[in-house]
């Protein structure tokens, strides 16, 4: 079965100054399917995926040639951003909620885009909790402040205000890195039933949890993609040797 | 063993002059405290003067023994309100320009002219007061004199910026970058990511430069004894009315007051004192309140 792609990277280079922090990426991204990014620290998947919403635009001193395209549009060139991070989402490794209140925090991206009808929005920022599975949790706190929730209710808040925006892509880095396994646990649940609606791409330090949820896996190693291939060969037969020492836990 | 007992003595020693040092500041306030609630107390225990009339009245006549305050007050508070009302929004604009929108350089810039609009002594922010701002004042006044509550609230309006502009600028570039990232990632532009998140989550700081702002405009003296006017009664009824706010009827006359007329201005400085201290009672709340959440 051919799937549709989504993004396909051509020849992506990236400098911070004159670091090299990504070095000739090729890499087609399929749509609906879960793509996680596994490599060591500092290996450059955190950036690349930074690259599909352009939040790289945020930091000084960044330099990116080759192409990214997104549904064979080449997101940086004439493009307008706020459109592409609506359609491109994105979850941090830290939950990020707004000081604000949890009905607020989803509510936050839609009245960026000009809804303002409360019926909408109270049926938009319910849906998205129970989509998040956060629903039962928090619906009889939702005018509390976000800040109280523990820090997986947090980050499946983060995930539930992505969710409400309808993008097609959600960016995830670490999403669980700061979480105790339970939460980790209910995550990577919800990742799964999200997959049917969405494109995902995840960063994880965790090869356990590329392996659980992901479709396809990326190694990136000193900002190369060393190998990208079907999750289960990645893990069971990679073609790679730096790969197998990396999966097999010899280094990284 | 001699050595060690020496070297004891020593740090002690040196550890008291440190406590005395520290005990200047503290020593200061309340002497001055004191000294002022002393003075500015005695004319109503020992009633060589109502504290009533003194409160409420709208005219102050040494000559006539006619020492009342109200409009004094009444003036105080309109000038610091209006030059709030003027100079919080351009502080707090300049601060979000400063630190999210200008490049380093002209970031730099900004910032500078603002550290030395807060040094410049504010005799000098009253010639410019007297030699600009009051001449324009008079041009659109529907009296004969340009020296107004107006000149007054646009004077304040600009020496208030220095306080409210770094304060803001350091709560805003306080909040953590995670929350400018969560707002764009979710197709927010910079304006509304500034305006919904920024500025909301640096609420607490803000509102702590503001109020400092607010102590700084009530408490100024110099600057604005030559732009208000100075009237000996009368509570101001338009922008263009002359006014005299507490700060400059002390600096006015204490030069050749005594007897009572002396201590009455004692007690308009009690009454300023107030105001201050319930700033300060403000901010210290404020800034527990951050430390808290």
């Amino acid at each position: 079965m051919d799937k549709k792609i989504k993004f396909n990277t051509k020849n992506l280079d990236l400098f911070y100054g004159d670091f090299q922090a990504l070095k000739s990426i090729n890499m087609e991204i399929g749509e609906k399917e879960v793509t996680a990014f596994i490599g060591p620290s500092g290996c450059g998947k955190s950036t690349f995926l930074r690259c599909l919403n352009r939040m790289n635009d945020l930091i000084d001193g960044v330099t990116i040639k080759g192409e990214i395209l997104f549904d064979e549009k080449d997101i940086n060139g004439d493009i307008d951003v706020i459109n592409l991070r609506t359609r491109v989402g994105m979850v941090f490794q830290k939950p990020n909620p707004f000081p604000m209140s949890i009905y607020e925090n989803i509510a936050y991206g839609p009245k960026c885009q000009g809804m303002k009808d409360k019926t909408q929005l109270d049926t938009l920022v319910k849906e998205s909790l129970v989509k998040a599975a956060l629903w039962e949790e928090v619906k009889d706190r939702l005018n509390k402040s976000a800040l109280g929730l523990s820090g997986g209710q947090q980050q499946r808040l983060c995930i539930a205000r992505t969710i409400a925006m309808n993008p097609e892509v959600i960016l995830m880095d670490e999403p669980t890195s700061a979480l105790d396994p339970i939460a980790t646990a209910k995550i990577e649940d919800l990742m799964s039933s999200l997959k049917k609606d969405f494109t995902i791409i995840i960063v994880t330090h965790s090869m356990q949890q590329a392996g659980r949820i992901s479709d396809k896996t990326a190694f990136f190693l000193m900002g190369e993609v060393i190998e990208f291939n079907e999750t289960p060969i990645i893990f069971t037969n990679p073609n790679d040797k730096r790969t197998e020492d990396y999966i097999t836990g010899r280094f990284g | 063993m001699e050595a060690i007992k020496r070297k004891k003595r020593k740090e002690k020693i040196v550890e008291i002059i440190f406590l005395i040092c520290a005990s200047v500041a503290v020593l200061s306030v309340l002497a001055i405290t004191f000294f002022v609630f002393y003075n500015g107390l005695a004319p109503f225990v020992t009633n060589s003067y109502p504290l009533w009339n003194f409160l409420s009245g709208v005219e102050w006549r040494p000559d006539s023994n006619l020492y009342g305050i109200f409009y004094m007050i009444v003036g105080s508070v309109f000038a610091t309100f209006g030059a709030i009302l003027i100079g919080v929004p351009i502080a707090i604009l300049t601060a979000v320009f400063i630190s999210e929108m200008a490049s380093s350089r002209i970031g730099k810039a900004i910032r500078f002219a603002v550290e030395l609009l807060a040094g410049i002594p504010s005799v000098l922010y009253g010639i410019f007061g007297l030699g600009i701002i009051v001449p324009y004042v008079l041009k659109i006044s529907p009296f004969a004199q340009g020296e107004s509550l107006l000149a007054t609230i646009f004077v304040l309006a600009i020496m208030i910026l220095p306080t409210v502009v770094s304060i803001a600028e350091t709560s805003i570039a306080a909040v953590p970058k995670e929350y400018r990232e969560g707002s764009y990632a979710l197709g927010a532009s910079k304006v509304q990511t500034i305006f919904r998140v920024v500025l909301p989550a640096g609420r607490s700081g803000i509102m702590t430069g503001v109020i400092l702002g607010i102590g700084r405009a009530i408490g100024e003296t110099m600057a604005v004894m030559l732009v208000c006017g100075n009237p000996i009664a009368g509570i101001p009824t338009s922008i263009f009315s002359q006014i005299r706010p507490l700060t400059t009827n002390i600096a006015l006359e204490m030069g050749y007051a005594s007897g009572v007329h002396q201590q009455l201005l004692y007690s308009t400085g009690v009454i300023l004192f107030i105001f201050i201290m319930i700033i300060n009672f403000t901010v210290n709340k404020l800034v527990k309140q951050k430390v808290g959440s």
